[in-house]
């Protein structure tokens, strides 16, 4: 049985379709990253999964129970969902140990005080229980979130942008932390984010998010090698589109030489084009060369160069002790790498 | 450089004012303090336990009801939506520009024996005499109650949105996703981070409710307030009506206090202002207008009927009420409160300067001195300013006693003394609102100007009077209308035949005749509905 369920679900908001049709599994125990750029409907999302509004069309279920759909509709508070907000919501007016006490009325006293000791000493905060939240560090008020959030044994656990307000030194040491922390209570979690890099380092499964839908849902490294649309391919990192031709399932022909796939291309199609990135592409002097070199920049341990091929611009990297010609017309040569090609179809 | 003022010339002006105004506060608590008055034994001996109870009833009384009324509208306005939310939210503070002595005259009116609703009651089930039913009676402690806090419950009322808008709408859903109904929210949640608001604001409260004159005395019900007046004008002893005011102003010193203290404990919290201008509920069918109608209800009580019904004596009078008395007053009336908001600015814009020039520690002492009048209640302010007035005019017409001029009462017996007054209340608004704005301009302007050789008067006019025209012309309004309103400082005060609109108005509702001032009361609280649009558009652009 999926922990979560979302079937077709659509949110209207002062007359804009917010999420469209959307549809999303996720498994028992499983971390799911929704991914996508600010605006693609990511947290309207989990606000109807939490039931803090209300969709017009399409259902929510979780851990088989409807909780939202066009005749049902389960009030936040009956659904049984932790949820850490982005600038934590933890209450000003109530100790870490108040805070993490606040979803545990159903417990009888003694029970109660128990759990609290036991989140406290799961998130490390044993000596802060009477402090109140603006006593404590950003890092600190974060663990008492997800303390606070766990405590009461959620079905699901949601999470809201949680590192974006953190140090970028120490976020990715939470970021594994919190991880863990979700991973030993055994609690499926869905966790907002627009920085890939984050939901990379947190999640088992992302799903990319795009003008209210799901355009891809996978783990990091098939939405890399398998990107199923152009949307996903450019939202996972810069690239160039080169024209090619599939030649067998197993590599195409370019204008700067064949390339072999590490992953087969399934296409029906033959002409299409390969979103390249950065990585599987070298620079070579070729005096013939389409490529221009517009500037070049040292970076510590290589240079970057940004070249432009046709009307499309990228920044490529090449080892200090290579030479370039900055003046002088340049080439790509691309390595083997697993392709992403896209056939004219997709493409429109 | 050249400087055309020296620094210490600002500060003695400053410290002028500042002792000046604060002078009336001083000489009060002086003489309260004095030993044994006839009249007060008298009156500690016989009446007064009872007019200080009856206070503190009153003030209980309007603080609960203001809780009760104002309480689920501020709830309401700030999380939910509902049909014609958006209206009520600045509908709901009209209610503020409503002189509580005016919506007593009105209801007294209606509910009476005489009154139509006791008319239409009798002719209904046929009672022949008062003998036959029991109505409730409104000249009462309980009438007062209910009419004053129809007219200040806007205050809660604001306070406790503003506050709950503030608080992060997570904090609400947090709580909910955590199992908590709204109910239980807004038990747990919501009310415990706006106390602090909700204590300042019932401070407030309290405060305006002891300075009430005007409806305790039309009720006959005996308050300290009535008790300072009646102690002036029956007994002419000023020494037991400062003294009743000196209790007043214990009463003053712990709301005060508390306003204080729940600030203090405010800070802690962090503050944000919310975002969201979506609703954190949306009710629906029979709940969305029960909200409405709640609110529907209370407009219509505390506003819309007063003001219909006033509407209506204006239209059935016109002949009587729209006459050359009308336009005398007011003019006597606006010309008071002209000179009071030039005199409170200049005085302001004075004392705030030397803020922001001085470079003493205790630069702004003076301010705070001066603002001390305005929690005065009014009739106590009249005795505070004649205690010197009257010091004065006795050293006058001793000093004068050689020669053949008589001054007679020229401080406490004419209209200085109403100014005086005036600008002794009002002196804290004008203060506020030129201090808000100088705020606004950056100290960096003033090295600037001095920088390019301008001295600290040719910095005021030139650079500051500009930039302040707009929060000057605002405070000099407030203040403006704050006077037209006054009223029992002004009966104390004013001289021998001199009426504003406030008295004029209070005399016909004293006279059961106010019919005949209508047009009089009308314009009254439409001066006083000025202010709410600035508060109104305040708090839009604060959202």
């Amino acid at each position: 049985m999926s922990s979560l369920l979302l079937q077709n679900l659509s949110y209207q908001y002062d007359g804009q379709s917010v999420i469209k049709a959307l549809n999303l599994a996720v498994e028992q125990n499983e971390i799911v990253c929704l991914l996508g750029a600010s605006g693609c409907g990511k947290t309207t999302t989990l606000k109807a999964i939490a039931g803090l509004i209300q969709p017009q069309h399409g259902s929510v279920v979780i851990n088989g129970q409807c909780m939202s759909d066009e005749r049902h509709f389960v009030a936040p508070q009956h659904r049984n969902i932790g949820m850490m907000f982005q600038d934590y919501a933890l209450f000003p007016h109530l100790t870490v140990a108040q805070n993490i006490a606040f979803g545990l009325n159903k417990l009888d006293k003694p029970e109660r005080l128990k759990r609290v000791d036991e989140m406290l000493e799961l998130v490390h905060l044993n000596n802060f229980k009477s402090r109140y939240p603006h006593e404590l560090s950003g890092g600190q008020q974060q663990r008492v979130a997800i303390a606070r959030a766990l405590a009461y044994r959620p079905n699901l656990l949601l999470l809201d942008e949680p590192f974006s307000n953190i140090d970028a030194q120490v976020r990715y040491q939470l970021i594994n932390d919190i991880r863990a922390i979700i991973k030993d209570q055994q609690v499926s979690a869905i966790f907002v984010s627009h920085s890939k890099d984050e939901a990379f380092a947190f999640s088992d499964k992302l799903a990319i998010m795009h003008e209210g839908q799901i355009a891809q849902l996978g783990c990091a490294k098939t939405l890399f090698q398998q990107p199923s649309n152009k949307v996903v391919a450019e939202f996972l990192g810069q690239g160039i589109y080169l024209k090619a031709t599939r030649y067998n399932g197993a590599g195409v022909s370019t204008d700067f030489g064949d390339v072999s796939s590490m992953v087969p291309l399934l296409q029906s199609q033959q002409q299409g084009q390969i979103y390249v990135r950065p990585q599987h592409l070298e620079l070579v002097n070729d005096p013939n060369g389409q490529v221009r070199v517009e500037q070049q920049r040292f970076v510590g341990t290589e240079y970057v160069y940004r070249v432009r091929f046709e009307q499309q611009q990228l920044e490529v990297p090449a080892p200090t002790d290579k030479t370039i010609n900055t003046d002088l017309p340049v080439s790509f040569k691309i390595k083997a790498h697993a392709v992403n090609f896209f056939s004219e179809q997709e493409l429109n | 450089m050249q400087v055309p003022f020296s620094l210490s010339k600002w500060q003695i002006f400053a410290w002028l004012i500042g002792i000046c105004l604060s002078a009336p506060l001083a000489f009060l608590i002086f003489e309260s303090l004095q030993g044994d008055s006839e009249v007060f034994s008298h009156l500690w001996n016989t009446v007064l336990w009872d007019y200080t109870s009856n206070t503190i009833l009153l003030i209980l009384g309007v603080i609960s009801l203001s809780c009760l009324i104002a309480l689920p509208l501020g709830w309401l306005s700030a999380y939910c939506q509902f049909p014609g939310r958006k209206v009520f939210e600045w509908a709901l503070m009209l209610p503020l520009a409503m002189p509580t002595y005016i919506i007593a005259y009105i209801y007294t009116d209606l509910l009476d024996y005489a009154g139509p609703v006791q008319v239409a009651l009798r002719d209904w089930f046929g009672w022949q005499s008062p003998n036959d039913y029991w109505f409730f009676d409104i000249r009462t402690l309980p009438g007062a109650i209910i009419m004053i806090a129809l007219v200040l419950y806007p205050y809660l009322y604001l306070i406790f949105k503003t506050a709950l808008r503030e608080q992060s709408f997570k904090l609400v859903q947090a709580s909910q996703l955590m199992g908590m109904s709204p109910r239980q929210s807004f038990f747990k949640v919501s009310l415990p981070l706006a106390r602090g608001a909700i204590v300042a604001a019932l401070a407030l409260i309290s405060m305006e409710t002891m300075a009430d004159f005007a409806t305790v005395h039309y009720f006959a019900v005996s308050t300290l307030t009535t008790a300072v007046y009646d102690t002036w004008l029956g007994y002419y002893s000023l020494t037991a009506a400062a003294k009743i005011s000196g209790i007043m102003l214990l009463f003053l010193f712990v709301s005060l206090m508390l306003e204080r203290l729940s600030r203090k404990n405010d800070t802690v919290h962090e503050r944000q202002a919310s975002v969201n201008d979506t609703a954190l509920y949306v009710l629906k069918g029979k709940t969305a207008w029960a909200a409405s109608a709640y609110c529907i209800f209370i407009l219509l009580v505390a506003f819309v009927l007063p003001v219909g019904i006033l509407c209506g004596y204006a239209i059935d009078y016109f002949d009587e009420a729209w006459n050359s008395q009308f336009f005398l007053y007011a003019w006597q009336s606006l010309k008071v409160s002209l000179w009071v908001s030039v005199i409170a600015i200049f005085f302001s814009v004075l004392v705030v300067f030397y803020q922001r020039i001085g470079s003493e520690r205790t630069k702004s002492i003076p301010g705070r001195f001066a603002s001390t009048g305005y929690a005065l209640p009014g009739t106590v302010l009249a005795i505070a300013v004649l205690l010197p007035l009257t010091l004065l005019d006795t050293a006058l017409n001793d000093w004068f006693s050689q020669t053949s001029f008589e001054p007679g009462l020229l401080l406490s017996g004419s209209i200085f003394a109403m100014i005086f007054a005036y600008v002794v209340r009002f002196y804290a608004i004008a203060h506020g609102a030129v201090e808000a704005s100088y705020v606004r301009i950056s100290p960096s302007l003033d090295m600037a100007s001095q920088s390019m050789g301008k001295g600290f008067l040719q910095t005021l006019t030139l650079i500051h009077f500009p930039l302040l025209r707009r929060g000057i012309l605002t405070a000099a309004l407030l203040v403006f209308i704050e006077c037209m309103k006054e009223l029992p400082a002004a009966l104390l005060l004013r001289p021998f035949n001199f009426e504003t609109l406030a008295t004029h108005v209070f005399q016909y509702v004293s006279d059961e005749q106010l019919e005949l001032a209508s047009v009089s009361a009308l314009f009254i609280v439409l001066v006083g509905l000025i202010p709410l649009y600035f508060v109104n558009r305040s708090m839009e652009q604060h959202n």
